[in-house]
């Protein structure tokens, strides 16, 4: 997994961003770059601003200054984030001089993403969680909707056997007609990641996948990682707190505190970082050292 | 206060005991609504209306009332468990009754041949009813439960469109001050009066449906009190206050059928009858297709929708728009089969009506919709003509709160609910699996 060429075939390129919510800046000039099949990890101590960069890079905040550019296996580039000036008449914002896609559009672009606390449909079964997923990449109008026209029963057909085949790949065909709300909690974390999968993602974004699973949870959710890196050629960006996890699965880290990059390169180097070390106090496990302290971010996350 | 004594220990005993206190309440309950519907008071005789009602012996059906109401609530708390139970599988017992495809084709089946043969033998009256008041209004449930059941919009102003689709009838017919460049048969302006009502659907959604919750139903109050408003004021436009009369029934000349819908009502009753049948296939498609899922995941956690690739702004100007183009194809049929529009059919009160139609019928739910709109809006007809009743129109309402309060507080799925919605708020009562109470689990956000 580690990028077999040096030469640079970035997938997403997150240029100088600073993000600022009223007086508190909780990103200030962050840059990084991730290449095409990587699996980057962001790391950091509570309100470094990690989920801040996750949430500026899926289109829920738009950062005020900087860039982010995705650029999707087609060659195409989606300037996520840009210094398009809108128009400020009628309805516009003239002090936003930044211009950020949506989340719908960010998703559509190749990015999918996972949530801290897991976001299911929690009144629906695994398999219409997945089979949402997938639709979002299907035509099928209100109109063909309503007809039941033939084009419409080949897209549900066709994203039936899909959500089969994801929830088949995640582990969980078993339990594809259970309701979301009564899987285990690992379980939960498996679906959520078919659903983003379903969305035929060419990156995809855990925050904090591993937060509240038990050992053996955890063990298959790293595989599932790999495996969705290795065998769909997905490129993968972590947030995670648990440096083991972190440490066997990432290529790359980059550490954020308070709001700016202190550190990256692969795992062995940035462990013996001294900023690193010293942004987590010299503990080894970070974890243990910052679980009540640093301010309470992201409120609006929610 | 352990030092005042009550003067007798019996009644000191009654007021400690909830059901005494509970049953006190009920009983008082039941007289309030005696003198709410009884008589009213005069300025000669102020007390009229009190005494009217309770020294007629009318009391005894509402203390009666009270007496029923308050054995529910006790045969509640104390069997809630088991009477929930038998409720449920009595909720279930038509899918269970039906599990085959088949089977429930031809119960369907049945049941439009009932619909088809059952009016021709009812009076004028009721063919009537059957039409202005469960007709139209199980068409108009029908489109409000896609704003408010499928995508979980609440629309307060849903009237509205039933006004625009009913002024295009009249406009296209050229029934109103102002004309348009020629003039339709009725049965043609169909479709130009379901396009008039999606457009304005269209247009209001758009820059409102961006708004949550609360905000999104003031502004479609708003919307519903403009439309009335502009109606009435418009003079020259409109017709003003008194309304427009001379839109011509329906007629079809087309391909050598000639067919005109007269003065009767059940012509009129067929083609809503045939409207309602196409909508509810239509609606049932949709409720199961990739637009249906798309609406429920927005309904339930928009945040994930939106990070799933759907265009949330899209999909709930959509449903608007459906439900708006019902509105207006019952506000279309309607103003033809009376031949006459008026501001004052479009009140507030009868988008709350409406609303109330759905809910108790069952958000969400296409049995539920049409039963409860036919069920609420027979029910003041039938106790209105019955010689026992003899219910009063102006109380409609009254009793229209009261059934809501009750629905709210022991079924707030419905009485059809959807198995969807009905997991949804089980879940949500339970709080199981919101993203609240996994916050816990987590520790604080990175």
């Amino acid at each position: 997994m580690v990028p077999t060429a040096t030469a640079s075939d970035p997938i997403v390129q997150v240029e100088a961003i600073t993000l600022r919510f009223g007086g508190l800046t909780s990103l200030s000039d962050v840059s990084l770059t991730q290449q095409r099949g990587e699996i980057l990890a962001v790391i950091g101590p509570n309100g470094a601003g990690k989920t801040s960069l996750f949430n500026c890079l899926t289109g829920v905040y738009h950062p005020q200054e900087g860039n982010i550019t995705f650029h999707d296996d087609h060659g195409k580039s989606v300037e996520i984030v840009g210094p398009k000036p809108r128009f400020a008449g009628l309805g516009g914002k003239s002090h936003v001089r930044n211009h950020g896609r949506k989340p719908h559009q960010v998703n559509r672009a190749g990015i999918a993403r996972t949530f801290q606390t897991s976001r299911l449909f929690n009144a629906l079964t695994a398999f219409e969680n997945v089979k949402i997923g997938v639709e979002s990449r299907m035509h099928t109008g209100p109109i063909g909707a309503m007809l039941r026209l033939p084009r419409t029963r080949h897209e549900d057909r066709e994203s039936d056997a899909r959500a089969s085949e994801l929830l088949e790949f995640v582990g969980l065909r078993e339990r594809a007609n259970d309701i979301a709300s009564s899987l285990p909690y690992g379980d939960r974390r498996r679906l959520e990641i078919a659903r983003a999968l379903g969305t035929s993602p060419q990156l995809l974004l855990l925050d904090e996948p591993a937060a509240g699973t038990n050992p053996a949870e955890k063990n298959e959710l790293v595989r599932l990682i790999r495996k969705v890196n290795d065998e769909r050629g997905v490129s993968v960006l972590l947030i995670e707190h648990d440096m083991g996890l972190v440490m066997t699965l990432a290529d790359r880290i980059v550490v954020l505190n308070f709001g700016q990059v202190i550190a990256s390169g692969v795992p062995a180097e940035v462990q013996q970082n001294p900023a690193v070390i010293e942004a987590y106090l010299g503990a080894p496990d970070p974890e243990d050292a910052y679980d009540t302290s640093g301010p309470a971010e992201d409120g609006p996350e929610k | 206060m352990s030092t005042v004594r009550a003067p007798t220990p019996l009644l000191r005993r009654l007021w400690l005991s909830t059901d005494a206190r509970r049953l006190a309440a009920c009983v008082a309950g039941g007289l309030v609504l005696a003198v709410m519907t009884g008589p009213e008071g005069s300025g000669t005789a102020p007390t009229s209306g009190f005494t009217g009602s309770l020294g007629n012996s009318r009391v005894i059906g509402f203390v009666v009332f009270g007496v029923v109401l308050w054995l529910l609530m006790t045969a509640r708390q104390r069997y809630g468990t088991e009477i929930r139970a038998v409720s449920d599988r009595l909720s279930a017992a038509p899918r269970r009754l039906l599990p085959d495809k088949r089977v429930r084709g031809v119960f369907y089946l049945v049941l439009l041949g009932i619909a088809i043969g059952y009016p021709t033998v009812l009076n004028g009256f009721w063919q009537e009813v059957l039409v202005d008041q469960i007709g139209v209004y199980v068409l108009l449930a029908l489109g409000l439960n896609v704003v408010v059941g499928y995508a979980g919009l609440l629309d307060l102003g849903y009237i509205a469109f039933y006004a625009i689709g009913a002024y295009s009838a009249a406009y296209w017919t050229g029934a109103l001050p102002v004309h348009p460049l020629f003039h339709l048969n009725a049965f043609y302006a169909i479709p130009l009066a379901v396009l008039a009502a999606m457009l304005a659907g269209v247009i209001l959604g758009a820059p409102t449906l961006r708004l949550r919750g609360d905000y999104l139903a003031i502004v479609t109050l708003g919307f519903g009190e403009i439309i009335e408003i502009v109606a009435n004021n418009l003079q020259g436009v409109t017709g003003g206050a008194q309304g427009v009369i001379g839109i011509p029934h329906f007629s079809i000349h087309f391909l050598g059928v000639v067919y005109h819908w007269g003065l009767g009502s059940l012509p009129y009753y067929y083609l809503l009858l045939g409207f309602i049948v196409v909508v509810l296939i239509a609606f049932h498609f949709l409720e199961n297709s990739r637009v249906g899922r798309a609406w429920v995941a927005i309904r339930e956690d928009e945040v994930a929708a939106e990070s799933s690739g759907i265009n949330v702004l899209k999909y709930k100007v959509m449903a608007f728009a459906i439900g708006a183009s019902t509105s207006g194809l019952a506000g279309m049929v309607e103003a033809s089969k009376i031949g006459f529009v008026e501001p004052g059919d479009f009140t507030v009160q009868l988008s709350i009506l409406i609303l109330v139609l759905v809910i108790f019928g069952g958000m969400g739910s296409l049995p539920g919709a049409v039963i409860g709109a036919a069920v609420l809006q027979f029910l003041p007809q039938y106790l209105r003509v019955h010689p026992l009743f003899g219910f009063q129109q102006q109380d409609l309402y009254l009793y229209l709160g009261a059934i809501l309060v009750v629905m709210m507080i022991f079924r707030p799925v419905g009485v059809f609910p959807s198995r969807r919605r009905k997991r949804e708020l089980g879940l949500a009562e339970h709080g199981v699996g919101s993203a609240d109470a996994m916050e816990s689990t987590t520790g604080p956000i990175s």
